[in-house]
């Protein structure tokens, strides 16, 4: 018996049984669709996390101080500061890969202008930083070379800070008072948003990093440089480069451990999916579960199938259907069945996926390998809940089953 | 055995175990039917014939005693080689008609020809189309069950039974449903496919369509009792009801 004939044989007996195939399918749709929204919403929460991380700056490499190591004993990560504004320049010098560097100076400070004051953060920073992450002026502009050589005392404000102490009007041209030292404001920066972390990245003052250290912050050593390559694939060469550059610049010797520590976007957004992705793999075994339940379904409705049809497979078992025919005809009726729960399921999920995705402001993504393999997946539910039926009807006996009423 | 022989059975037993009893249907039968033939098994109720004509149609194999068909030794062979003979060699035609509902008279025809393996011929269609032409039944192609008469769903069951060319046809009761008129009008068709050559064995309690038969033979309490040709033979009347 040739497959075509076999589905259109188990599509017509399908199609006889509307109401009781719709349901049926009921626990497959639901299955499949669950799947799909459960995968789809944990994407989307990763891309999301992704684009937060991709927010910081693009190719982006971060150069922290390390874990140091005097005498055998590690003191950890940080505890011995030893990135320099040097550091920094000798990167921007020495380094082939690194189109952009600069260092960020942290100085923690009261912002007095306009219509009071307010706790921010001074970054002291050089031209690059803008490149680096990306960050334009909505209005007035940033900084130039001349400004820092000159040690100029000017600012660039966050959005949050610009609300905070000029609330609508354009702060450009006024005057900003850090640690009592006034700067003019010559630029406001675009809206950032949020970090990965939820920390607000607009409520920022940038200023150029030698007036910051001269001014401000009164110490030579930074809390991190940031460097960014013209291209994602140079990063990890440009990582070692990094590395061997501040090694020199640190004379350290063969048999010591770096103080520093150089790592790109990728290596932070691991750590934040890992979260993500436990929390995808759970979402989506709770909806495997409603598969398994959807399969048991389509195995009850097909054994009921098998007793209430045994007259037809005495019939065609008189007429000369063999054993094998009968079972394929009850296999491809599951897997039939099965796999058009499955294709109504990924629409359904699409579709709630979508909803999901407006419900929650999130970007929602359904992957077409999500759809293939939850199909997969209720083909193969369609055989495994089907095979027992199948095998069943197939060891009638002719005679017996003609007898059947 | 001669090749005008179509079916040989010698010493055919059946036994049933119901329970802890043991019923015998059959207890040695040896039957012969040339080719051409038309045959009528006849016995009361219980009397085995149709466990007989179970055996004959392969749906029921044997407790012990021989069967060959069309040449072909068929005891004791396997369900598949079984359900490719009962495909190929056996036109089956029963008491209840047997048709799937809901199904038109087209494709009811056509079962039989999608399980075929071998030889199997390539235009189903076609070949259904020409066995329901065969009964008279040109005009019913597209009907369901439900929407035919009872004579007509027999002629479908018929065409069915025919349209795979088999070296027989067996029919268990086949008017048993049926009234009168209807009865003749089936008896006549069977009695013209006959005449085209088809060997026919038909089992029935009825000394009446018994009749329409060239030869009968009587069951009872499993063994052959009888075994003569019809005197006062009976001709159907074609194309009536």
């Amino acid at each position: 018996m040739k497959t075509m004939v076999l589905v259109r044989v188990a599509a017509r007996s399908i199609l006889k049984n509307k109401m009781r195939t719709l349901l049926t399918m009921l626990g497959i749709v639901i299955g499949v669709a669950s799947v799909i929204v459960m995968v789809a919403v944990g994407q989307g929460a990763r891309d999301q996390i992704r684009a937060r991380i991709e927010n910081l700056g693009t190719n982006l490499l971060v150069v922290t101080p390390g874990a140091s190591n005097a005498g055998g004993v590690s003191r950890g990560a940080g505890t011995f500061n030893r990135l320099t504004v040097g550091d920094a320049e000798a990167l921007r010098r020495e380094s082939l890969l690194l189109s952009a560097v600069s260092p960020v100076i942290f100085a923690p400070t009261q912002a007095v202008g306009g219509e009071g004051n307010w706790r921010t953060a001074v970054y002291g920073v050089s031209v690059d930083y803008a490149t680096i992450r990306d960050w334009s002026t909505s209005t007035g502009s940033f900084f130039d070379e001349a400004d820092v050589r000159a040690m100029r005392k000017v600012a660039v404000l966050g959005r949050t800070v610009a609300d905070a102490l000029f609330p609508g009007e354009d702060p450009v041209g006024r005057q900003i008072r850090l640690r009592n030292v006034p700067f003019e404001i010559i630029g406001v920066l675009e809206r950032k948003g949020q970090n990965a972390q939820g920390a607000d990245q607009d409520d920022v003052v940038l200023a150029p990093y030698t007036t910051v250290r001269n001014r401000l912050a009164g110490h030579m050593f930074i809390a991190q440089i940031l460097a960014s390559t013209p291209s994602p694939d140079d990063i990890p060469a440009a990582q070692r480069e990094a590395a061997s550059i501040l090694r020199e610049t640190h004379r350290l010797a063969d048999w010591e451990d770096d103080d520093f520590t150089v790592r790109d976007q990728t290596q932070l957004a691991e750590a934040a999916e890992g979260t993500t992705e436990v929390m995808t793999a759970l979402l989506a075994a709770i909806a495997g579960v409603s598969l398994l339940v959807g399969g048991i379904g389509i195995m009850n409705i097909m054994l009921v199938s098998v007793t209430e049809r045994t007259r037809e497979i005495g019939i065609r078992m008189a007429v000369g259907a063999r054993g094998s025919d009968v079972l394929t005809q009850f296999l491809v009726e599951s897997v039939v069945m099965a796999l058009a729960g499955g294709a109504i399921g990924v629409i359904v999920g699409y579709a709630g996926a979508e909803t999901v995705g407006r419900a929650m402001g999130w970007a929602t993504a359904v992957t077409p390998a999500a759809a293939a393999l939850a199909l997969a997946f209720s083909a193969g539910v369609g055989v495994f809940f089907g095979f027992y039926p199948a095998r069943k009807a197939a060891a009638l006996r002719p005679i017996e089953a003609l007898r059947y009423e | 055995m001669t090749p005008a022989t179509v079916i040989r059975i010698s010493g055919i037993t059946k036994t049933y175990r119901i329970g802890s009893t043991e019923v015998q249907a059959l207890r040695g039968v040896d039957l012969d039917v040339d080719r051409g033939e038309m045959l009528a098994i006849m016995g009361a109720s219980g009397s085995g014939k149709s466990t007989l004509m179970n055996v004959l149609g392969c749906l029921d194999s044997p407790t012990a005693g021989s069967y060959r068909l069309d040449g072909v030794r068929v005891d004791g062979l396997p369900p598949d080689a079984l359900a490719d003979i009962r495909n190929g060699k056996i036109g089956f035609v029963f008491q209840g008609f047997n048709l799937l509902p809901r199904t038109s008279a087209l494709e009811n025809v056509e079962l039989p020809l999608l399980y075929a393996r071998h030889g199997g011929r390539r235009d189903t269609r076609a070949a259904a189309e020409e066995a329901l032409t065969r009964v008279g039944l040109a005009d019913r192609l597209h009907h369901e069950p439900n929407e035919l008469s009872g004579g007509q769903q027999q002629r479908v069951a018929i065409a069915r039974a025919l349209v795979t060319r088999p070296a027989i046809l067996l029919a268990d009761e086949p008017t048993g449903n049926l009234d009168s008129i209807t009865t003749l009008d089936v008896l006549a068709l069977f009695q013209d496919l006959n005449e085209q050559g088809i060997t026919v064995v038909i089992v029935t309690h009825e000394h009446d369509v018994a009749r329409h038969a060239r030869r009968v033979v009587e069951l009872h309490d499993g063994r052959i009792v009888r075994d003569e040709p019809v005197g006062d033979r009976l001709r159907a009347a074609t194309g009536a009801a």
